[in-house]
């Protein structure tokens, strides 16, 4: 009954004190993974765990520092993905990396195609072909292009090419997070038969139902270290929480953090969330925001945080549901919309979505303040200068001065500047999506600091965050999404580790119950 | 550290550097080279392109491109001769407003029907062209030689050449666009970071849209002064004007990927450019030796093939600092 991947047979795959660093900054430390023969292991840990380097690591996109890689028997060094792929990993990522406008065919056969005398043999190449195809169950034309199915049949294509190169590792790096129920059954299904035929599957997912479902072990990743490894079945989900996010289970306090140093008065609800759907990620959130307010958004990776404030800021379309600012209807159809009506929103990836690389200082503060500070087109150089002084001292951006260019300072500077974007156009609600993340303990305590003023000033704050210490400390109120749903709410004194993480982990009992009612 | 910085002065400054010694070369080593016939010659000629240059420099600091230019002049040169029998005036706005239209046209199908600048400036590109092909009808259109039309392309003003005078008001203003106004601080914030611009809630479509129509009526006046100097509307001039221009902007240190650039660079790009053939007609004129002139076009393209490879390495070097 047991899994064979017991130590007389030996791992498949083991990789022992796995470093790697980036520019200096380590993304892995010593980090380690064993996979057994015919197993299907599961990897999770936060943003930043180390789960991606690892992978890369094994699949030769990077390469390492130091550490030992065994694999199937002999010492294991892939030099890029496609030696990776000869050696038999294969990777199955969450955009499906294949080719939409071939068909199925070439897709699976590209790089190994069978010849006859020396021209392809198509005749042979579409049998396999099918008959790849027809191992899960799938009948179809496989030589109609690949771009004509769906989400989950890709899928299984990318899994058939795996197994046609003769894979005995397939990592699967989040493979359900864009299919709906049914898919993901026959996804495992698939699994399943992988497992019965002797290959070992890694999964990479955030969605910790399904682990139970189809995996034997489990590795909990934090900080580029490996924090835990366990049977799937000797580990419960919020345990699998609480390693994730650094916390010993049995220390976590059930009593609230003090948090006495609010001076600030609560006012009127500011911002009401009915029922958003979006997509895949969110279902069916409600929130509100009041005056003077920092609420948390608490979850897990994928748990739909981002695309929620993305909805309330009209950085995405909404699907269903609605929004009220001010007890007014609110509708932002761009982030435009969202800004005239006060709203700043300071976006996780710094750098893909945040600064300008190549500007200055003050024109990264001020870009968004322009129509203000432009007089029949002329922007006001001097009160320009004003504004960026100000805030320069006032959140103590550290920095030559505001002709140096935004790249040049450290994560902290870099975040500092991007709250006095939307500081200086005196916004009424802040949305924050990971404001620390990435930055060093000094500049971290000074953001949070600089939070707490604001919202004693008045400002309403919404801000996501995948620290707990942060939510939990930081907020007034905390709502748990979980699945593209919101599972739990707390407020004040009733803020504490312990519940918040159930929340995450098992979605509050009487509400789950109910959200289970309404999906049915 | 050091070396960083000698490269990131030659990437910002190399094209102005470059320019002048090749300035005391030509005079140095040749009578006249600096003489007004020569330099008024030049100027007149090459005002053209860098009107054209204008448009394309502000395009790739948002990120895009504009292939379309050629063709565009050329059909502003032909709708502009048609015109100009009723004067300057109705002969230039004429030409001005069929660049613009070619302009819009792009700028809606970039922003409104998300097409790749590439894709959409090359098939406007085409139809650009068959439509100076068919309103001049296959030939070349002369002017009408009665009023005033020529004056523009071939008339001084104190012995500048207007051409000249008109291209030099442009990159005035272009400059003044691009430095003190936030229109022009968005051209350069949507080449640095588009997703971030947006999420600012920046005109990044309005922006967009205004720098191709801007490239288009630049071309189309280009387009007037090609008639107006060479007495008549050409629907084939203007072939390979678009990477003369891409070109120039690159050698002044704009950045193909967009978000960092210069307006002042641009100019000195294109009369690097330009003198480059200038000096290589002085070199046949000693007699010493007989180069052909498409020995500029390898030149040229040995200076680009140089600017590209300093920002490459310039960049990789700003990476790993």
């Amino acid at each position: 009954m047991e899994p064979a991947h017991n130590s007389a047979q030996g791992n498949l795959l083991s990789m022992q004190n796995i470093s790697k660093a980036f520019a200096g900054i380590p993304a892995l430390s010593s980090a380690s993974l064993d996979v057994g023969h015919a197993e299907v292991h599961a990897l999770i840990g936060q943003n930043g765990a180390g789960k991606s380097t690892l992978i890369k690591i094994l699949t030769g996109y990077v390469s390492r520092d130091s550490g030992d890689v065994r694999f199937d028997g002999a010492d294991f060094l892939a030099r890029s993905p496609q030696d990776a792929q000869a050696k038999g990993i294969s990777t199955i990522y969450q955009e499906i990396n294949l080719v939409p406008y071939r068909s199925i065919t070439e897709n699976i056969c590209l790089g190994r195609e069978s010849r006859r005398y020396g021209l392809l043999d198509w005749k042979a190449m579409h049998e396999e072909a099918r008959h790849l195809m027809a191992r899960f169950n799938i009948d179809i034309d496989v030589r109609k292009p690949l771009l004509s199915f769906n989400t989950a049949t890709q899928q299984m294509v990318a899994i058939a090419r795996a197994i046609g190169f003769k894979a005995k590792l397939v990592i699967m790096d989040e493979p359900t997070s864009s299919l709906d129920e049914r898919e993901v059954a026959v996804l495992f299904d698939v699994i399943r038969q992988l497992k019965q035929s002797g290959i070992s599957v890694i999964f990479v997912s955030h969605k910790l139902d399904e682990l139970y479902q189809v995996c034997d072990r489990v590795t909990i990743m934090r900080d580029g270290r490996t924090v835990k490894t366990s049977a799937m079945k000797s580990i419960s989900k919020i345990e699998l929480v609480a390693s994730m996010l650094g916390r010993d289970i049995s220390q976590v306090s059930k009593h609230a953090t003090a948090f006495g140093d609010r001076k600030g008065q609560i006012g009127d609800v500011l911002l009401q969330a009915q029922g958003l759907k979006a997509g895949h990620k969110v279902q069916d959130v409600s929130l509100n925001v009041r005056k003077g307010e920092i609420v948390g958004l608490a979850g897990l990776l994928g748990a739909g945080r981002t695309e929620t404030v993305r909805l309330i800021f009209g950085a995405d379309r909404l699907h269903k549901g609605s929004l009220t600012l001010d007890n007014k209807p609110f509708a932002p159809a761009e982030p435009i919309d969202a800004i005239m009506q006060g709203i700043g929103f300071s976006s996780e990836d710094r750098k893909l979505e945040g600064i300008i690389p190549d500007m200055s200082v003050a024109e990264n503060m001020t870009l968004a303040l322009m129509p203000q500070l432009t007089k029949m087109g002329i922007v006001d150089e001097e009160q320009q200068r004003l504004i960026v002084e100000k805030f320069i001292t006032r959140l103590g951006v550290k920095c030559s001065g505001p002709q140096q260019r935004i790249r040049e300072l450290s994560g902290g500077n870099q975040q500092k500047v991007l709250l006095a974007r939307w500081l200086a156009m005196n916004p009424k609600l802040l949305v924050l999506d990971e404001p620390t993340r990435g930055i060093d303990v000094g500049a971290k305590a000074e953001i949070q600091t600089i939070v707490k003023e604001l919202a004693d000033q008045g400002l309403a704050v919404l801000m996501i965050s995948s620290e707990l210490e942060e939510v939990i400390e930081g907020s007034d109120r905390v709502f748990v999404l979980r699945d593209g749903h919101n599972v739990a709410e707390f407020v004040g004194k009733e803020i504490n580790e312990g519940d918040v993480m159930a929340a995450m982990a098992h979605g509050a009992s009487e509400k789950n119950g109910s959200s289970e009612e309404k999906r049915t | 550290m050091k070396k960083t910085s000698l490269l990131a002065l030659l990437s910002s400054q190399g094209v102005l550097i470059a320019l002048a010694l090749l300035i005391l070369f030509g005079w140095l080593r040749y009578d006249n080279f600096l003489g007004l016939f020569n330099i008024s010659t030049v100027l007149r000629y090459n005002s053209m392109f860098a009107l054209v240059a204008l448009g394309m420099c502000f395009v790739i600091m948002t990120g895009g491109i504009d292939l379309s230019v050629g063709s565009t002049a050329a059909l502003g040169s032909v709708v502009s001769a048609l015109l100009s029998p009723y004067g300057m005036l109705v002969g230039t706005l004429g030409g001005v407003a069929a660049g613009l239209c070619i302009g819009i046209l792009n700028g809606v199908v970039i922003v409104r029907l998300r097409i790749l600048p590439f894709i959409a400036t090359l098939a406007t590109m085409l139809a650009a062209n068959g439509t100076a092909l068919l309103l001049a009808q296959d030939q070349t259109v002369s002017v009408s030689y009665d009023g005033t039309f020529i004056n523009l392309g071939q008339g001084d003003f104190y012995n500048i050449p207007i051409p000249a005078l008109i291209a030099v008001v442009a990159y005035l203003i272009g400059s003044l666009v691009l430095n003190f106004t936030s229109t022009g601080r968005t051209v350069l914030a949507i080449g640095g970071n588009e997703d971030a611009s947006r999420l600012m809630g920046l005109p990044v479509n309005r922006v967009k849209f205004l720098v191709y129509a801007l490239s288009g009526g630049l071309a189309g006046l280009a387009g007037v002064i090609l008639a107006s100097q060479f007495g008549a509307g050409q629907p084939i001039e203007g072939v390979g004007w678009e990477l003369f221009a891409i070109a120039s902007v690159v050698v002044g240190g704009t950045l193909l990927t967009g978000g960092v650039g210069s307006v002042g660079a641009t100019l000195a790009g294109v009369m690097l450019l330009g003198l480059i053939f200038n000096v290589l007609n002085f070199e046949n004129g000693l007699g010493w030796i007989s180069l052909s002139a498409y020995w500029q076009s390898v030149i040229r393209g040995l200076f680009l093939l140089a600017v590209v490879i300093l920002q490459s390495r310039l960049a990789t070097k700003e990476s790993t600092a």
